[in-house]
C-alpha cells in the first residue's frame, strides 16, 4: 500500500474517531453537556489525536529508514565477492538492483545473483508495506479505541488537546531554527570537505580562480586555482557601484518625502518607489544585460572608451535601482521617528528646514541610516540574478567599472547548475562560497540589526 | 571707530546687530535651502524616471509578442502520402510525412524556385510547427485525407521578426537573418494576403520550445502554480502557527529570543543560500526529484516563512488586549481565546502579508536554479513531483537564448509575470483597506 493511501486512510480514521468520540462523551453526559468538563467537540478532538498522531508518527519513521534497513539486508545476502567491492562499487550494483525491481535500463548485464538479490529485495519490499500498513491502522484503531475508554465526566479533554495544540505551535515556531540550523549545517559540511582538499588560507588569499578539475592529471591546466579573491573583488566593486547610486538617491528621497512633500505627493510617489523594490530580480537582470549595458557599452564607444559588454557598471547600476527603496523606506521609517520637538527646537533658534535637516534630523537618525544602509549591502551582496544575466564569468581582480568582473553569486550558480558530481572539489567550491557568503551577509545583518533596534528604543 | 577704541580702554566697539549677520546670510542660506530642495525632487524623480523606462522599455520589447504570423498554406491531404494503402489506423496516419505535403505545398505556390538552397530557404518560410498542426487537424479528422485543407500555419521566427519590422531590408544580405529572395516571397505573399499577424494564443498555451514561434509561458505558469501551492500549503499554517505561539504563548526566555533573532536574520539572508539549503539537504539527503515543484515549494516556503511569520505577528500584536481580556473574562481558556478571538481579528492582516510572501516567491529565482528547476522541459507538468520550470526562471533561460524572437517573448513573459504580482500586491492592499480596523 501506498504511503499517500495510508495518510488518507488515517485522516478518515480520524475523522470517524472524532465523531465516535463526541458521541461518546454525549452519552457519558447523560445527554447534559454541563455535566462534562470539557465541550464535546474536545473529547472528539481528543480521540482523533491519539487515533492519528501516534500513527503518523510511526509511519514517518518507518518510512524514512525502510529504505537503509532494506538494502541492508539485500546486501547481507549477495554472494561474498560483491559485498567486498568498494563502496561505489556496491553503490552501482544496489542501484542496478533498483532498476531491476523497477523495470528500468540495468548498466551491466544481468546475472543470476543479481536477479536473486533484486527478487528478495522486492519481496522485502512488499513484505515491508503490508506490514507497515498492518501495524499503522492497528495502532490508530487501537489508540482510538483506548482512548475511547478514557472519556469519563470529569476527563480533562481540553486540556490535553489544548497542549497539544501547544506543543505543535512549538515545534511550528522551532522550523525558523531548523532552517538556521540546516544551512549552516548544509554549507559548513560541504565547505569542510572542499577545505580538506584545497587548503583554507589558498582559498581567501589566493589571487586566481579559475575551477575546474581535470579528468587526466597531465592535462593542461589540470590544477584547478581556487584563490577567491577576484570574486570578493568583483562582489565588493559592483556593490560599491550599487550602494553609490542607491545611497544618495534612497537618502535624498526619503528626506524629501518625510520633510518637504505633502501628503499628495508622498502618497503617490511613496508607494511607486516600492514597486521597485517588488520587482523580480530577473527583470533587473534582463533589464541591465539587454538595455543598460548595451547602452553603455554604446556611450562609452561615443566617448571613446572601451567598455567591456558585461561591465561591472551595469549590473552595479541596475543593482542599485534595485535597493533604492530599501533605503529610501528604512531611512523614511528613522527620520519619522526622529522627534518633532528636536524640530520645533531648531526652528525656534532660526534654522531653515535644509539646516534642521543637515544638522539636527540627520545626525539624530544616522544610526538608523547607517543600519539601512548595511541591510542593503548585504542585500546588493547577496543578490543573484542581476549579476548572473549581467556581469561576466571570468575572475578578473580589477577595480576598474567597465571591466568586466565575476561575483561570488555569480560562481555559485556556474557551479551548480548542470550535472554535478559531489565530491570534486569544483562543486564543493560552491558550498565554501555559499558559507562565506552566508557568514558575511549574516555579521551584516545583525550589526545592522542591533544598531537599527538600540536606535528606535532611544526615541520610543 | 578705531581710532575711539584706542583712546578710551573699557570700549567694545558696538557688535554688529544679530539681525543683520543673519540678513547678511540669509540670500545664501535661502539658495541653499532651494538646492537641497532640489536635490531631493531630483532623487525622486530619478527613481520614478528608472520605473518609467524599465517599464517603457519591457512593454516597447515586448507587446509585440502577443501577435504572431501566420502563413495561409492549401494543403491537398493527399491519400498517396498519408495513407497508401487506405488503412484509417491512427498510428499510420500519425506516422506519416506530414513536413512533406507543406513543403510540396510551399513548392507550389512558388513554382519558379528550382535550386536546393533556394528551396531550403523557402522551406524556412514556414514553423515546424505547421507539420504538428497539420497531423492534429487529420488526426481529428480522418475523413479530410484526399481533401484541400486551408491551413493558417506559424511563420518561422526569422519571418515573423521580419513582419514586426525588427530586421532592416536595407541591410546587407550576410548581415540579417532573412535572405534576399525570401524577403522577396514575402513582399509577394503580404500582397497577395496570404501572411498575417494574429493574436499568438501558442504564447499562452504551449511549453517551452527552441523554437521562437512555437515556445510559450503555459508549462511555466503551470510549474509556478504547483510550486506556489505547496509553498502556501506549507508556509502558511507553520507561519502562522510561530507567530501565534511567539506572539501569545511564547515565555520571555533564551530560547524564544533565539527564535526572534533567528526569523528576523532569515528574513536577510541571501536567497541563493537557502537554494545551497536545498540542493543539499532535499536533495542529496533525503533522495527528492530534481527539477520538481515540490522540492521548489519546500525551498520557497523555508525563504517566505520569515516574511510571513513578521506580518502575522504585527497583525497578532495590533488586536488589543481588550479584546483577550474580554474573553478570558467571560471564562475561556487562552487557546479558545486566540483560536475564537484573536486569530479571526488578525486573519486580513495575516492574508495580506502571506500574498506578499507568496508574490515574493512567485518572482524568486536564485534558489530554483540551485535545485535543477533550469531544466529546458516541453511537458506540461500535471503534478508536484513532475519535472517542470517556474515563470521567472523561464524568463532567465529566454534571455540567454540568442534568438532575436526570444527578446520580445522574454519581454513578454515579463509582462506576464509583473501582471500576476500587481495582481496580488492589489489584492494585498485591497484586503488591507477592506478590512483594516482601527482600535
Amino acid at each position: 500500500m501506498q504511503a499517500s493511501t495510508l495518510i488518507i486512510i488515517l485522516l478518515a480514521l480520524s475523522s470517524l474517531a472524532y465523531y465516535v468520540g463526541r458521541k461518546r462523551a454525549f452519552k457519558v453526559a447523560e445527554g447534559k453537556i454541563r455535566n462534562l468538563h470539557s465541550l464535546p467537540a474536545y473529547y472528539g478532538l481528543y480521540t482523533a489525536i491519539w487515533c492519528g498522531i501516534p500513527a503518523l508518527v510511526i509511519l514517518a519513521i518507518w518510512s524514512a529508514f525502510e529504505g537503509t534497513i532494506i538494502i541492508n539486508l539485500v546486501v547481507a545476502d549477495l554472494p561474498p565477492e560483491v559485498r567486498e567491492l568498494g563502496p561505489d562499487r556496491l553503490n552501482l550494483v544496489i542501484n542496478d538492483i533498483k532498476n531491476l525491481v523497477s523495470g528500468n535500463i540495468v548498466s551491466g548485464d544481468i546475472n543470476p545473483a543479481m536477479q536473486a538479490a533484486a527478487d528478495h529485495y522486492a519481496s522485502l519490499k512488499s513484505t515491508s508495506h503490508a506490514l507497515l500498513a498492518l501495524v499503522v491502522l492497528a495502532v490508530a484503531i487501537g489508540a482510538g479505541v483506548l482512548t475511547l475508554g478514557h472519556i469519563k465526566k470529569h476527563h480533562r479533554a481540553r486540556n490535553a488537546v489544548e497542549s497539544t495544540i501547544k506543543v505543535l505551535l512549538i515545534i511550528c515556531s522551532s522550523i525558523a531554527i531548523l532552517t538556521t540550523l540546516g544551512i549552516v549545517l548544509s554549507v559548513l559540511f560541504e565547505s569542510i570537505r572542499f577545505f580538506q582538499s584545497v587548503p583554507m588560507n589558498e582559498f581567501l588569499f589566493g589571487l586566481e580562480w579559475s575551477p575546474q578539475t581535470a579528468i587526466r592529471s597531465d592535462q593542461v591546466g589540470s590544477s584547478g586555482a581556487f584563490g577567491a579573491v577576484p570574486l570578493f573583488a568583483g562582489t565588493m566593486l559592483i556593490s560599491f557601484i550599487a550602494l553609490l547610486i542607491a545611497v544618495p538617491i534612497g537618502l535624498m528621497a526619503a528626506i524629501y518625502l518625510s520633510e518637504y512633500a505633502g501628503p499628495k505627493v508622498r502618497a503617490s510617489a511613496k508607494p511607486l518607489l516600492e514597486i521597485l523594490a517588488g520587482i523580480p530580480t530577473v527583470v533587473y537582470g534582463f533589464f541591465a544585460a539587454l538595455i543598460v549595458a548595451p547602452f553603455i557599452r554604446d556611450t562609452g564607444s561615443l566617448l571613446g572608451l572601451d567598455v567591456a559588454s558585461e561591465s561591472a557598471l551595469a549590473a552595479g547600476l541596475v543593482m542599485g535601482i534595485m535597493i533604492i527603496p530599501f533605503v529610501s523606506s528604512l531611512s523614511d521609517d528613522v527620520i519619522n521617528a526622529v522627534p518633532q520637538s528636536l524640530r520645533d527646537g531648531a526652528y525656534g533658534l532660526g534654522a531653515t528646514q535644509s539646516e534642521t535637516i543637515k544638522k539636527v534630523i540627520f545626525p539624530a537618525a544616522l544610526p538608523g541610516i547607517v543600519g539601512g544602509i548595511l541591510l542593503a549591502a548585504s542585500r546588493a551582496i547577496g543578490e543573484t540574478m542581476i549579476v548572473v544575466m549581467a556581469a561576466g564569468l571570468a575572475a578578473n581582480l580589477t577595480a576598474n567599472p567597465l571591466e568586466a568582473v565575476t561575483t561570488v553569486t555569480v560562481q555559485i550558480v556556474t557551479l551548480l547548475t548542470g550535472d554535478q558530481e559531489f565530491d570534486s572539489p569544483k562543486t564543493l567550491a560552491a558550498f565554501a562560497l555559499g558559507l562565506m557568503l552566508f557568514v558575511v551577509t549574516l555579521i551584516l545583518n545583525v550589526i545592522a540589526l542591533h544598531v537599527v533596534r538600540k536606535y528606535r528604543e532611544q526615541y520610543d | 571707530m578705531n581710532s575711539s577704541a584706542t583712546t578710551i580702554d573699557n570700549f567694545t566697539p558696538p557688535p554688529k546687530r544679530t539681525i543683520d549677520r543673519v540678513r547678511q546670510g540669509l540670500a545664501k542660506r535661502k539658495a541653499a535651502e532651494k538646492r537641497f530642495k532640489a536635490y531631493g525632487l531630483i532623487a525622486i524623480i530619478l527613481g520614478l524616471s528608472f520605473l518609467a523606462i524599465l517599464f517603457t522599455s519591457i512593454i516597447s520589447k515586448g507587446y509585440s509578442a502577443f501577435q504572431i504570423t501566420y502563413v495561409k498554406l492549401e494543403v491537398f491531404l493527399d491519400p498517396a502520402e498519408l495513407d497508401p494503402s487506405n488503412t484509417g489506423d491512427p498510428e499510420v496516419l500519425s506516422g506519416a510525412n506530414y513536413g512533406g505535403l507543406v513543403k510540396s505545398t510551399l513548392r507550389s505556390m512558388f513554382p519558379d524556385v528550382t535550386s536546393r538552397s533556394d528551396k531550403r530557404a523557402l522551406y524556412g518560410l514556414v514553423s515546424t510547427g505547421a507539420d504538428y498542426q497539420l497531423r492534429r487537424m487529420v488526426m481529428n479528422d480522418p475523413s479530410l485525407i484526399g481533401t484541400t485543407v486551408t491551413l493558417w500555419a506559424p511563420a518561422d521566427d526569422d519571418i515573423d521578426t521580419f513582419m514586426k519590422g525588427h530586421i532592416d531590408r536595407d541591410a546587407s544580405e550576410s548581415d540579417r537573418r532573412l535572405k534576399d529572395n525570401q524577403i522577396t516571397w514575402v513582399d509577394q505573399l503580404v500582397a497577395e494576403q496570404l501572411i498575417e499577424k494574429r493574436f499568438n494564443t501558442t504564447f499562452f498555451t504551449a511549453g517551452d520550445s527552441r523554437d521562437p514561434e512555437l515556445a510559450g509561458i503555459w508549462g511555466a505558469a503551470v510549474g509556478s502554480f504547483f510550486t506556489l501551492l505547496v509553498t502556501l500549503a506549507l508556509s502558511f499554517p507553520i507561519a502562522v502557527a510561530a507567530a501565534v505561539y511567539l506572539e501569545e504563548f511564547a515565555p520571555r526566555n533564551r530560547y524564544t529570543d533565539i527564535i526572534e533573532v533567528n526569523i528576523n536574520n532569515l528574513a536577510a539572508v541571501p536567497s541563493i543560500v537557502f537554494g545551497l539549503l536545498g540542493l543539499a539537504v532535499f536533495i542529496n539527503f533525503f533522495g527528492l526529484p530534481r527539477s520538481a515543484p515540490l522540492v521548489g515549494g519546500l525551498v520557497l516556503s523555508l525563504m517566505t516563512l520569515p516574511t510571513i511569520i513578521i506580518a502575522s505577528r504585527a497583525a497578532l500584536k495590533s488586536v488589543p488586549p481588550s479584546i483577550r481580556e474580554a474573553a478570558l473574562g467571560v471564562g475561556a481558556s487562552p487557546m479558545q481565546t486566540m483560536l475564537y478571538h484573536v486569530l479571526p481579528l488578525a486573519m486580513p492582516g495575516i492574508l495580506t502579508g502571506t500574498i506578499i510572501g507568496m508574490a515574493q516567491a512567485l518572482g524568486e529565482t536564485a534558489p530554483l536554479l540551485m535545485i535543477g528547476m533550469v531544466a529546458f522541459i516541453v511537458d506540461i507538468p500535471t503534478g508536484v513531483f513532475d519535472p517542470s520550470t517556474v515563470l521567472p526562471v523561464q524568463i532567465y533561460l529566454w534571455a540567454d537564448s540568442p534568438e532575436r524572437a526570444f527578446v520580445e517573448k522574454t519581454s513578454a513573459a515579463i509582462m506576464v509575470l509583473l501582471a500576476f504580482l500587481i495582481t496580488m500586491n492589489a489584492l494585498a492592499v485591497i484586503l488591507r483597506k477592506r478590512f483594516e480596523r482601527r482600535w
